[in-house]
């Protein structure tokens, strides 16, 4: 597990060379390309017939219920994450061998809590979709 | 080169939080709080809590800010409207309170005592590793750990029960 | 510090341009792939065996209109391909190529950078690149392109969860995040010792689909099909933002691929990798393309997946799954140990 922090210092000089690349692709046709806008061409799409209504009316709340959900879960995950890194070494390190069943069953019982999370979400129904 | 780095980081991420204030548009205001992750990141990672740093962008920047941005265009936030309050007196108020707030703050900063940042290549000593934070979390810390599987059992209940109030 | 940053800036200069070529090939590899198995040739005239038509598509996409719908909001409009391209190419730097090659007398890592949370940097980046496809979808100003962004980005985030869990066992096995590590881990039996034959054949499973379904690929394309809803997110983009599109996606294709061999094939690892160092180039491209041509393959062999049946899928179906992954994992290595 040796690394040094410099080692992050290429993440910075991607995203500056990929901006650098997509602002590149965003200015050419600006340069390049011809700009005759009529009003046919600026409306909505609409397969060809004209356009009724806004596009900006509310939509369903299941998406609201779809992203906090994933929100929760993605917290279960990010507990998994420091658990499973640690658990291959807990069980090989002689230091650590008193607490290997421990170290075991604590993420077995966060897992059960969360699968009683699970189960209700499916009995309550947020994934019946019925678009 | 560390010190160039962090000021350009801590200007960028300021400079964003001053834009969530200064946009009408909500979903400007949202995408300004994501630059302000970001950076808030990328400074943790100078700090050595690289995992941190990581989950930061995973649960934060990754999931609630995508939560808030659902949320902004289900719901089609108008732009804001500058308004006037009704009491005037308040805003007389609005300039010694900020005073007080940089007063704190300065006070805080000349009480906190610089400590030795271990060296970049030091990873006896790293306490931000994944391992560490492992390891740690589930010894020293286990109560809490155990604690948070239930508040997010009740998170989930929650939002099922908020969210569906009006259909059964 | 300045012969380091020498060499970073070349090898993120050599694998963008090694990058996009894939990428533009990729097209033509798909648009052929998908002519044979609709017994047909695909595009053949331009250049020998059509290997000039990305040139030919990328000139004329250069000089076609930029229309920017009246009604849309201007700067999420302009900005949203990026959040898609973007976070797709940075994830390169993390992907281990190759082992060590010495060339001009310095040993050279087949890699940009390595780090102890690499593999939560590739999450990270999985994460970020929802937004694209949301503002897409809303900053257009068109009901399709709407309802296309938001479900799309639903779907995404969706089968995050699955991703992320089904590394989980990846993480068991190796102890480590950092993906030099997690290579350098599948190299016992003669170089044959990867995980999916040791440990994660559920995992691969698992992590296979829900790349799938990240990079919006049949069958879980429905938000971008186009007899559903015109273009999905991208219908009011055209010239290069709509290209931007594409590239972010078939480099999502490419990454996908790139980490799928990485965590589950063992990387560059294979029969031979210590005498002849060069060879894990050869090896790791390979896999690379075995997998980019199974995913063309898919793409034009199964219907698509409703938008119900999918949500279903991945919530109802993959997560459990992956659930019980860890678990069996995790209780074989207890007891193994």
């Amino acid at each position: 597990m040796q690394s040094s922090t410099t080692n992050y210092l290429p993440i910075l000089l991607i995203f500056l060379a990929a901006t650098a690349l997509a602002s590149v692709l965003i200015l050419l046709p600006r340069l390049l390309a011809r700009s005759r806008p009529t009003e046919t061409k600026l409306q909505p799409y609409e397969c060809g017939v004209e356009p009724v209504g806004s596009a900006r009316e509310r939509q369903s709340v299941k998406f609201y219920l779809v992203a906090m959900i994933f929100l929760l879960f993605d917290i279960e995950a990010v507990f998994l994450i420091p658990w499973a890194v640690a658990f291959p070494h807990v069980l090989k390190d002689p230091a650590y061998s008193p607490l290997k069943y421990v170290f075991y069953g604590e993420m077995m019982v966060f897992m059960v809590v969360l699968l009683v999370g699970l189960l209700y979400i499916y009995r309550k129904g947020i994934i019946e979709w019925n678009r | 080169m560390e010190k160039t780095l962090f000021i350009i980081f801590a200007v960028v991420s300021v400079a964003a939080a001053l834009n969530i204030l200064l946009q009408r548009n909500p979903l400007h205001s949202a995408l300004s709080l994501v630059g302000t992750l970001i950076t808030l990141s990328a400074l943790y990672v100078m700090l050595r809590a690289q995992f941190i740093a990581a989950i930061q962008i995973i649960v934060y920047a990754g999931a609630i800010m995508v939560l808030f941005v659902f949320v902004i265009m289900l719901l089609n936030a108008p732009k804001e409207a500058s308004y006037i309050e009704k009491h005037k007196a308040l805003r007389f108020l609005a300039i010694p309170l900020a005073g007080l707030l940089i007063a704190e703050a300065f006070y805080v900063i000349r009480l906190v005592k610089p400590i030795e940042m271990p060296a970049a290549d030091d990873s006896a000593q790293a306490v931000g590793t994944t391992f560490s934070v492992g390891t740690k979390l589930f010894t020293d810390y286990l109560l809490p750990f155990e604690v948070t599987s239930v508040l997010i059992l009740m998170a989930i209940v929650g939002a099922m029960v908020l969210a569906r109030r009006g259909e059964d | 510090m300045t012969d380091l940053l020498l060499e970073w800036t070349i090898k993120i200069a050599v694998i963008l341009g090694a990058l996009l070529t894939a990428v533009a090939y990729a097209v033509l590899l798909e648009r052929r792939i998908m002519a044979f198995i609709q017994l047909r040739r695909g595009p053949n005239r331009v250049g020998p065996f059509g290997l000039l038509q990305p040139a030919a598509d990328g000139l004329k996409l250069i000089f076609k209109e930029d229309i920017i719908p009246s009604q849309a909001s201007k700067l999420l409009y302009v900005i949203a391909p990026t959040f898609l391209l973007i976070p797709s190419l940075m994830i390169f730097i993390v992907i281990p190529f190759g082992s060590e090659i010495v060339l001009f007398g310095r040993k050279i890592a087949l890699q940009v950078t390595h780090f102890d949370v690499g593999l939560l940097y590739v999450l990270a980046l999985g994460s970020v690149s929802v937004y694209g496809i949301a503002l897409a979808g809303w900053s257009s100003n068109n009901k399709y392109s709407l309802m296309g962004g938001l479900r799309a980005s639903a779907q995404m985030i969706s089968y995050e969860l699955a991703l992320g869990l089904s590394v989980i066992g990846i993480l068991i096995q190796s102890g480590s995040l950092d993906l030099v590590e997690i290579v350098r881990s599948q190299g016992g039996w003669n170089g044959l010792q990867w995980n999916v034959f040791v440990s994660q054949p559920l995992g691969f499973l698992i992590f296979f689909i829900a790349a799938l379904a990240e990079a919006n690929r049949t069958p879980f394309d429905l938000p971008e099909a186009d007899s559903e809803l015109v273009a999905g997110y991208h219908t009011e983009y055209s010239s290069m933002k709509f290209v931007m599109f594409q590239m972010g996606e078939y480099c999502n294709l490419i990454a996908a691929a790139a980490i799928s061999t990485t965590l589950f094939w063992g990387g560059w690892m294979g029969p031979g990798v210590e005498a002849y160092p060069a060879l894990s180039l050869v090896y790791f491209t390979a896999k690379v393309f075995v997998f980019v041509f199974v995913f063309i393959w898919i793409r034009f062999t199964l219907p698509r997946f409703r938008y119900d049946q999918l949500m279903r899928f991945g919530w109802r179906v993959l997560l459990p799954l992956a659930i019980l992954n860890i678990i069996i994992t995790a209780t074989v290595k207890l007891l193994v140990s």
